[in-house]
């Protein structure tokens, strides 16, 4: 199965529960947590992930901080704020509405 | 919050990027650490250039980034060329404050609206009559009997109220000898609550408190008189005070004149005369000329009903004026039944009064309106300045641009960048611009009016004035900033590029500009250069009679004292060392005092000229030096009513100029009375109230008055005029005032002024209008100059490789000087000629501020020629020695 890189509008939902599960990643992390969990199907383009986090962040739903690693090189790390953990709820219901509502179009047709 | 940190952002923008920057390098390190091929990971994350920019654009507001970037270079750009640009910024600084300041006087005195409820139905009531030489004339007094009726006659349509000219008075609070000046006004009990005005402190009038003529001894004092005189005391209510005598006639409440301070108006209020901030209401009940039908003392405002027409009211109360003076006129003087027709022949207006009414405004309102349009041709010609400039500037920036535009910046984005640049420049030009009006127009308003009694008006400096500077800053930036964004945007990269865009485009347009220059240049000139010649012939018109060394003391009596002290002060003083000669009068001349009567001689109608009227003691004449022509000067025996001096106008007037001296007639005084005079001797001519008037004719009466039973009227005021020795009369001042209080110990001195200096008082407008209008002139000239010079200069930078070329194959200097300013000049003759037919088209509208002097005088128009023609050849000849010392072998060799 080729991999897939539309989200669909779906890498807001993907990241903010991602982030609410575990809290303190960075962008590389995020993008293979996704790759990970969704048994490398989804995948976030590169390029896009980080303005998709600035505007989350500008949006107040997660707010992020400077770390120093191990290796010395700084890393931003991102947690879900309360908006953020709101918004996931709202996102995560829409989801769940709109996947059932294709779903059963899906079985009717 | 977002929005915040958004804005927050752009004030970081560089570190901004470094932080994305970072981000993203993180980002391909963890990449290669993971095990991923470098060059796979930097392709598979796309153009990191264009990823920081989506970030930044999320991260802050990009719009604003880009402005801030843009007041940054505009910044760089005008740091880079100083001179130019503090060039600029002054002069345009200067035009904006100068605007900025005029927009402040005109305000305050013609525009803002008084602290009342109703300010914008509030209008002034005034009669259009004919003057008697036949040309209209206007008079906003009133007598308070028409008044009433008046008021009667719109009841239920409009409240009138009756204010009467603000006058200086003297106010004692304990003792005479702690006497002080205050600004009084009389005023309609019912005026506070038509004006919804509320009390500071105790209570303000009502109708209740103006019944009964001489009946209502209260006071209201303004606030400002509160704080200043008081100390915002409490106590200040119930404080009683003693107006110090200061009418010619004793009227219905004389009496004691003790009023007491009953309440305090609120703060914003200070009367209802712009110009003037009154210190004391008293109810209109409380003047002397409540109840003459003669006496015209007052203004009247009406308060119009909400939704009520202005002509129906118009109409009632032309209406109900008319009436009375016609009743008045009945059987009052034995005139014509023309003259009568012709004095009858008035027609009552309603001007708007939302500003107030005042003397000021009407002495002001056509200088300033005019002093407005010149400050704003200076700011024009400073517009044209600039864009010059920029227009020079964005010459030299060409490449620049169209390098820009071919690397992709918007067309939109250009005008924004050049727009930016001159808003930079057109903000410092404004905080100029605030500190030189912040500290010109209380400067000019310090200089309206004499010393001892200045105009007081107030100048805040509140959002009318912020919005004003603001709109003027905003509109000038687009006016020199928008031609040079437009060019800049317009223009084609590969033709710049190449380096062969059409300088003749942008030739034309600055030189268009300096046509524009000249021409406002040489109108603001022009005007003031009639300002000055009004100015110049009215200072140097003769008065009859000498100011030098003259002191006039104004003085006044606790109690009206028998003429015989009065004497006794004269002769007093006449003994002091310094003391040349002493006469006393009822006022001086030129003091502001006036007194008119019809004239008849043998019995017959008055001719319905005026004849004007003082009196004066013996040996007056001489103090003032105006010159005796026939018969003798009055004598201590002497008395009103029987002799009189005439002047050679009133014996022209009235005696078809045969010798009067013994010949007699009557004044026609109060009520039609008859009052016999026997001229014993004929005076020169002299000015005598105002001196913009013609010479008017004049009776002079003695000082000592008796009654109907034929005893000596007591006189309560006075003015000692002094011919001293000192040539600074002043320095008498003081003993002078003490040996008044000694040689009579009820005398007191009030004024002290030099003749001189009523004089000089007289033509305070004009030297007003002269020094602001020459200074504008001065500047006008010398940014027209710059101005001009600029341009020149820059076409020959541009030319210099035709020059160049020219003078290779042998033109002559003189060839060479007449192409580069040949175009320049076409275009100052057409701007000269277009300012000369803006000048005589701007003349009507100036007559009323000239005196003497006539637009068309030859020295008028020459002038203003001269002057520009001497300042453009002055502004090209750096330009020309530039352009002639080319030397053709540099420059082509540079090409």
């Amino acid at each position: 199965m080729p991999k897939t890189d539309s989200l669909q509008g779906s890498l807001d939902l993907l990241v903010l529960k991602i982030l609410s599960r575990r809290p303190g990643l960075h962008g590389y992390a995020i993008m293979s947590a996704i790759e990970a969990m969704s048994g490398e199907v989804l995948r976030a383009e590169e390029g896009s992930l980080y303005p998709a986090l600035h505007r989350m962040e500008e949006a107040g739903w997660i707010s992020a901080e400077w770390i120093t690693k191990e290796t010395g090189r700084r890393a931003r790390i991102y947690q879900v704020t309360a908006a953020g953990a709101k918004q996931l709820e709202a996102e995560e219901s829409r989801w769940r509405t709109v996947t059932s509502a294709v779903n059963r179009v899906l079985r009717m047709a | 919050m977002s929005l915040w940190s958004r804005v927050a952002n752009v004030w970081r923008g560089d570190e901004l990027s470094r932080e994305i920057d970072e981000e993203i390098e993180t980002h391909l390190a963890e990449a290669v650490e993971r095990g991923r091929d470098p060059v796979e990971a930097r392709r598979a994350f796309g153009s990191r250039l264009r990823r920081r920019e989506e970030s930044r654009d999320i991260r802050l507001v990009p719009w604003l980034d880009s402005l801030r970037a843009d007041v940054v270079f505009g910044w760089r750009q005008l740091k880079k060329k100083k001179v130019t640009s503090a060039a600029a910024i002054l002069s345009l600084g200067l035009a904006i404050g100068a605007s900025t300041a005029a927009f402040r006087l005109i305000d305050a005195l013609l525009l803002r609206p008084l602290p009342v409820a109703n300010a914008e139905r509030l209008y002034g009531l005034s009669r259009h009559v004919n003057l008697p030489d036949g040309k209209p004339g206007s008079f906003d007094g009133w007598a308070y009997p028409s008044f009433r009726q008046m008021r009667a006659a719109v009841k239920g349509q409009a409240e009138l109220i009756a204010v009467s000219y603000a006058e200086r008075v003297d106010v004692t609070y304990r003792t005479d000898l702690e006497m002080e000046k205050a600004h009084l006004q009389y005023v309609s009990g019912w005026m506070f609550g038509a004006f919804g005005l509320r009390p500071a402190l105790g209570r303000l009038f009502t109708e209740n408190d103006d019944l009964k003529p001489g009946a209502h001894p209260y006071a209201v004092i303004s606030y400002d008189y509160w704080k200043r005189r008081f100390g915002a005391d409490p106590n200040a209510i119930g404080r009683k005070f003693r107006l110090g005598s200061k009418e010619l006639f004793a009227g219905p409440g004389a009496g004691d004149n003790v009023y007491e301070i009953v309440g305090i108006a609120p703060r914003p209020f200070t009367g209802t005369e712009t110009g003037t901030v009154t210190d004391i209401f008293l109810p209109t009940m409380m003047h002397p000329g409540a109840v003459h039908d003669d006496w015209t003392w007052m203004r009247t405002l009406a308060s119009l009903n909400p939704g009520v027409a202005v002509e129906p009211v118009r109409a009632k109360l032309n209406a109900t004026s008319y009436a009375f003076e016609a009743n008045r006129m009945k059987g009052l003087v034995r005139w014509s039944k023309q003259d009568i027709a012709k004095f009858l022949a008035q027609k009552v207006v309603l001007d708007p009064a939302a500003a107030g009414a005042s003397g000021l405004q009407a002495d002001y309102r056509r200088g300033l309106a005019a002093l407005g349009v010149l400050v704003g041709l200076v700011l024009l010609i400073a517009c044209a300045n600039v864009a010059n400039l920029m227009t020079a500037q964005a010459a030299a920036r060409a490449r620049e641009m169209a390098l820009r535009v071919s690397i992709g910046a918007g067309r939109w984005r250009l005008v924004q960048l050049v727009l930016v640049e001159s808003a930079v420049l057109g903000f410092f030009a404004a905080a100029a611009g605030a500190l030189f009006a912040w500290w010109s127009a209380p400067f000019v308003v310090s200089r309206i009016n004499p010393p001892d009694n200045p105009a007081r008006l107030a100048l805040p400096a509140d959002w009318r004035v912020l919005g004003f500077g603001l709109a003027l800053t905003l509109g000038v930036t687009l006016l020199f900033g928008l031609a040079p964004a437009l060019r800049a945007s317009g223009m084609k990269p590969i033709t710049t590029l190449r380096g062969g865009s059409d300088p003749h485009a942008r030739r034309r347009l600055m030189h268009g500009l300096i046509a524009v220059q000249v021409a406002f240049c040489f109108l603001v000139l022009f005007v003031a250069g009639l300002f000055v010649a009004t100015f110049d012939r009215l200072s140097h018109r003769p008065t009859g009679f000498s100011a030098e060394r003259v002191l006039t003391l104004d003085t006044v009596a606790q109690q009206p004292e028998p003429p015989a002290f009065w004497d006794q002060v004269a002769e007093h003083l006449r003994t002091l060392p310094g003391v040349e000669k002493v006469g006393l009068a009822r006022w001086a001349l030129l003091g502001g005092g006036s007194w008119n009567n019809w004239v008849s001689v043998n019995g017959a109608a008055p001719n319905g000229v005026l004849a004007f009227f003082l009196s004066v003691s013996p040996g007056w004449a001489e103090a003032m030096k105006i010159p005796l022509i026939a018969g003798r000067d009055f004598r201590p025996g002497d008395t009103y009513p029987g002799a009189a001096i005439v002047n050679e106008t009133f014996a022209k007037e009235f005696f078809h100029g045969e010798d009067p001296v013994g010949k007699s007639f009557d004044m026609i005084i109060f009520q039609g009375r008859r009052v016999p005079c026997r001229v014993v001797g004929l005076v020169g001519d002299a000015v005598y109230r105002d001196i913009h008037d013609p010479i008017v004719p004049q009776a002079y009466y003695p000082f000592a008055s008796v009654g109907a039973r034929g005893e000596l009227q007591p006189v309560d005021q006075g003015t000692f005029v002094v011919r001293t020795s000192d040539a600074n009369p002043l320095a008498l001042a003081s003993i002078l005032r003490r040996e008044v209080a000694r040689a009579r110990p009820e005398f007191r001195v009030g004024n002290i002024r030099t003749q001189a200096e009523l004089v000089q008082a007289q033509t305070i407008r004009e030297r007003l209008l002269a020094m602001l209008a020459m200074f504008f002139a001065v500047v006008a000239l010398l940014l027209a100059g710059i101005g001009l010079y600029g341009v020149l200069d820059y076409s020959v930078v541009e030319r210099r490789r035709e020059i160049g070329i020219r003078m290779a194959i042998g033109a002559q200097a003189g060839d060479i000087a007449r192409r580069v300013t040949a175009e320049a000049f076409g275009m100052v003759a057409v701007g000269a000629a277009v300012g000369f037919a803006l000048g005589m088209a701007s003349v009507p509208y100036l007559s009323s501020l000239l005196w003497e002097v006539h637009a068309t005088d030859p020295g008028m128009l020459v002038l203003p020629w001269l002057t520009v023609l001497a300042a453009t050849m002055l502004a090209a000849l750096p330009a020309v020695i530039r352009a002639v010392r080319i030397d053709p072998v540099t420059m082509l060799r540079a090409e």
